[in-house]
């Protein structure tokens, strides 16, 4: 299905020249560049909102699909189409990004033209992750990707922003050079670089596993999973506040994504065979990493770490359905992780992107991420506390907002693999909001702790719009996920169809289709 | 031997080169001191002509001429073009530091265009005997340049070793020559390809010639295990200089491998292929292991050099076209990379202060930011990174690697670069996150400005639309 309107192009390329001309605007008069810079985003943001309106929620096929020669040498197209997976991760991003240009409104003094510049070709460069079918295209996004982040934090972050960005770009760089190397093995195979054609390449076990490995390295670094997380607290604690809502909220979705779009359907035998180690660092992400973050001091590593710890149940719902599939009695259980694992992503792409937003409210007025600086806040910035309130409960996956859905249908799912992996993705329940509310005690209740806590004052229009909006977008997520689940189902449905199934050309287990 | 005049057309710009480098010898004898400047217009008006007749005469079947000693195909159409505007950018952007420096006199023109002539020679060259003129012209050019300023023993001694180990570098070579003609009795590379398939691949005094030939390339190429004059030429040598040699006598030493090791030996592939994987696999490892440990940039950039040369070389180990072209890519592309990045270098460089520390670099993004960003897309690029012109150069070779199913040198050539983006990054960190230790704003002639921005844009545009360049290079060797 070839598009009229180039929607995905436009939602790609729009935000990037928004950037250059943001960019070529300078800083001269600082206004202009921040409202040309917000006029892109919301229109971007507009734009892509075709892609939800005139969204087939019945198909698993690519739609708006865009192709045109790019690299006749190597057979590589300007490929571009959404399905059910990657829709709403680009809706999330066009999202986000709008929030992330007025948190910095007045908040950035040093060179706020390139600042927001830097946002919106981000914008542009991920939604071309997320619309990439096209393995080099979708590499070339991908590392893209990389250049203005490193700049972000790097220019505009904290005391210690060298060795975070440094770290933060040479750990993904690693683990994605290796899929590259995977990504041309594929190509030598297929003689195309279309990931549609990669997804029905017949490959041996152990040219999958190998496979498997590169794309694991490249996508567990990015999510990132335990033990290659380590770069993430650094980053976040170090990047402005916009860096950090952007890192959180989307960059780390991608490496999500990665998996379902890569590793699962091009290598379905290696990811049975080895979804063991995947479950077990998942599961060692929910628990460790949860009694990491409560004993944090800094309240942006403290989320960091929780973030971590989400992330760990997006690809626990990813990877269960094998364990699934083993098990004659189970139904429905393998899509309902996938699908757990998708609303877990975009839920945590408002709830972390909103929770750092709030460390942000509080860093502009004190300077300080210690917990320990804290106390009382509520006394004198009652609207934000209530906000901040609000977010951690959604944070520790409180029902009706849109924490609760995304862990709930996973912990559900896990139920149908195995009694324990749930037992322990559940601990969560506990360990989220143990770290969570203990934090929003220290910081918002209890007694004004001193005497700049009892000058602050409470959140301006500006900071009031920008929370208040993801507030209602969580709100509005947990109450009612119908939608966003239906318009996964059937790519979700597909994906699981197809990773049951194996590839190598040998006898089939025989797998009945009502399991899924 | 009878002279036929037609011989004449396809030499037409080397006689442009040398008919300019001529003229200015005999201009710059009238030119009072300060009319210098003159020099530098007449070279860059003759270069654009040079490059226009380049392409007139250019195109069209390959055409040996010169009782088979000279060749002019399409890789040489291609390259000299590229040499010459490679050399054309090192040239503008020289102007000003030579000005500032009293070093705005016609010798330095002269040895340039002489030197750009031999690099021209040496990509048409067909026999051993032209090929070899026209590397000793460039490296004799070369060789004073390096010691142009005379007052400098730092130069004095760059200029001594790259002499001492480049005529060891040239010995070798005509060593190898030798045995090649004993071998075959010709030193005309078709009349050497097709006694070497006569005598069939296992001839000892070939490999043993071969053997040699390569040493010479690789002292020329500067890769590992004969790189040791690089770092030292590279600290020594005045920026401008540095500019000049570390980018267009690349893509000679190209075009010199390729005549060699394809056109004359190319069905001794077998034995040359395991020999180049070594020096590429040793080129990628000790240039970016020991270029992180670098505090002078020129010498950093000269260890990033030879990891790029392990790079070029790993296009050329496949003996198929596809590996050919993806390594002519690689070369080219990194040719404009040095040229921009020892760009950057000279301008930043002004009366009695050689930019040369890495540190000089510091806030580079408050005192120019369109520099700084010009900068950063080059050493983007240089590490690899999309969308830059450096990602698809790796791609190519990379693919050309694993189409051999040698999978595993892929991994070895990712991680290092892996490594190598550390030291690049640090660069981008100078410029962009530390503070400034000289506030003053940098100044440069329109000419650099303008060439820098080109050079950087073209890393970006290359990146974007790399069929622009590679269907040249896939011409070359279709």
């Amino acid at each position: 299905m070839q598009s009229v309107i180039p929607v995905l192009s436009l939602t790609t390329w729009l935000p990037i020249i928004g950037g250059l001309v943001v960019l070529a605007s300078g800083d001269k008069a600082p206004n202009v560049s921040k409202w040309t810079a917000l006029a892109f985003s919301v229109f971007a943001f507009l734009v892509s909102l075709l892609l939800w309106t005139g969204f087939d929620a019945t198909s698993a096929n690519m739609q708006f699909v865009e192709r045109m020669p790019w690299i006749e040498a190597f057979n590589a197209y300007y490929h571009l189409g959404v399905d059910g997976i990657s829709m709403p991760l680009i809706i999330l991003t066009t999202f986000v990004t709008i929030f992330v240009i007025i948190a910095g409104w007045e908040v950035i003094t040093y060179k706020p033209s390139h600042y927001m510049a830097a946002f919106l070709i981000m914008e542009g460069v991920m939604v071309g992750v997320f619309s990439a079918l096209d393995a080099v295209l979708f590499y070339v996004f991908w590392e893209a990707m990389l250049i203005p982040m490193f700049l972000i934090i790097g220019v505009w972050g904290g005391s210690n922003r060298v060795y975070a960005t440094i770290k933060f770009f040479l750990y993904t760089f690693f683990g994605s050079v290796f899929m590259l190397v995977a990504l041309i093995y594929m190509y030598f195979l297929s003689g195309s670089f279309s990931i549609l054609e990669f997804h029905t390449l017949q490959l041996s076990l152990t040219e999958q596993v190998l496979i498997f490995l590169a794309f694991l390295t490249a996508f567990a670094v990015k999510v990132p999973m335990w033990p290659v997380h380590t770069w993430l607290p650094d980053a976040h604690v170090e990047a402005p506040t916009g860096g950090s809502v952007i890192l959180a909220a989307i960059m780390l979705k991608i490496g999500g994504y990665g998996f379902l779009r890569f590793s699962l359907p091009i290598t379905p035998d290696a990811s049975a065979t080895l979804d063991w180690m995947v479950i077990a660092m998942s599961l060692i992400a929910v628990v460790y990493i949860g009694f990491v973050a409560l004993a944090q001091h800094d309240m942006k590593k403290l989320i960091a770490y929780s973030s971590i710890a989400h992330m760990g149940f997006v690809t626990l719902g990813f990877f269960i359905a094998f364990t699934i599939f083993q098990r004659p009695d189970a139904t429905g259980g393998a899509v309902m992780g996938m699908e757990g694992g998708m609303v877990q992503m975009v839920s945590h792409g408002f709830i972390s992107g909103a929770m750092f937003l709030c460390v942000g409210v509080l860093y502009d007025r004190m300077h300080s991420r210690e917990i320990a600086s804290y106390g009382g806040v509520i006394h004198t910035m009652p609207l934000f506390g209530a906000l901040m309130v609000f977010f951690a409960m959604a944070n520790a996956g409180l029902p009706g907002t849109s924490g609760f859905v995304g862990e709930f249908m996973v912990i559900l799912a896990s139920f149908q693999a195995d009694f324990w992996f749930a037992f322990l993705a559940a601990t969560t329940l506990i360990l989220g909001a143990a770290y969570t509310l203990w934090m929003v005690k220290r910081v918002v209740f209890g007694p004004v702790a001193n005497d700049n806590v009892a000058r602050l004052e409470d959140v301006n229009g500006r900071e009031l719009f920008v929370l208040g909006s993801l507030a209602v977008a969580v709100l509005v997520l947990g109450l009612w996920p119908g939608p966003l689940v239906e318009v996964m189902e059937p790519s979700i449905q597909n994906l699981v169809e197809h990773i049951a199934i194996p590839k190598t050309g040998a006898v089939a287990a025989p797998i009945a289709a009502a399991q899924f | 031997m009878n002279f036929d005049y037609a011989n004449l057309t396809p030499v037409l710009p080397e006689i442009a080169v040398l008919t300019l480098a001529s003229t200015v010898l005999l201009v710059d004898l009238y030119l009072k001191d300060h009319q210098k400047e003159v020099n530098h217009i007449l070279t860059v008006i003759g270069l654009l002509v040079a490059i226009g007749i380049t392409g007139v005469v250019g195109g069209g079947e390959r055409t040996i001429v010169f009782d088979g000693s000279y060749v002019r195909d399409s890789m040489s159409d291609a390259l000299k073009v590229l040499i010459l505007i490679v050399s054309l950018f090192a040239f503008i952007y020289a102007k000003d530091y030579l000005r500032d420096r009293n070093m705005l006199v016609g010798e330095y023109y002269v040895l340039g265009l002489f030197a750009v002539l031999g690099m021209m020679i040496m990509v048409s060259a067909y026999s051993f005997l032209t090929l070899y003129l026209g590397l000793e012209l460039l490296a004799l050019c070369l060789y004073a340049m390096v010691a142009f300023d005379r007052d400098s023993p730092e130069g004095a001694e760059a200029a001594m070793k790259y002499f001492v180990l480049g005529a060891l570098g040239s010995g070798m070579l005509l060593y190898g020559v030798s045995m090649i003609y004993g071998a075959t009795g010709s030193l005309e590379l078709g009349a050497v390809a097709r006694s070497v398939a006569e005598q069939g691949m296992d001839s000892k005094v070939l490999v043993f010639g071969l053997v040699f030939l390569l040493i010479g390339v690789g002292f020329k190429f500067g890769a590992v295990p004969f790189h040791m004059w690089v770092p030292d030429v590279y600290q020594g040598a005045p920026n401008p200089v540095v500019l000049f040699l570390g980018s267009a006598p690349k893509l000679a030493a190209f075009a010199l491998t390729v005549r060699i090791m394809v056109d004359g030996l190319g069905d001794l592939h077998i034995h040359w292929q395991g020999m180049l994987m070594i020096l590429s696999v040793l080129s990628l490892a000790v240039g970016n292991v020991i270029a992180i440990a670098q505090s002078n940039i020129k010498r950093m950039l000269a260890y990033s050099t030879i990891s790029h040369v392990g790079f070029i070389f790993l296009g050329l180990i496949g003996g198929s076209e596809g590996g050919y072209s993806a390594a002519m890519f690689y070369a080219i592309v990194y040719a404009f990379m040095a040229a921009g990045a020892f760009g950057v270098l000279v301008m930043l460089s002004r009366k009695g202060f050689e930019a040369e520390k890495l540190d000089d670099l510091k806030g580079l993004n408050d005192r120019d930011s369109w520099y700084a960003a010009m900068m950063a897309l080059i050493m983007f690029s240089m590490a690899g990174v999309p969308p830059t012109v450096g990602f698809m150069a790796k791609l190519l070779v990379l693919e050309a690697v694993v189409s051999l199913g040698l999978w595993w040198l892929a991994v070895i050539a990712v991680f290092f670069s892996i490594i190598g983006a550390f030291y690049y990054l640090r660069i981008i960190k100078l410029m962009y996150f530390d503070k400034a230790q000289i506030e003053e704003p940098i100044v440069a002639g329109a000419g650099a400005r303008v060439a820098l921005s080109v050079n950087g844009l073209a890393v970006l545009f290359l990146g974007l639309f790399p069929m622009v360049l590679l269907s040249v290079c896939q011409a070359a060797f279709g």
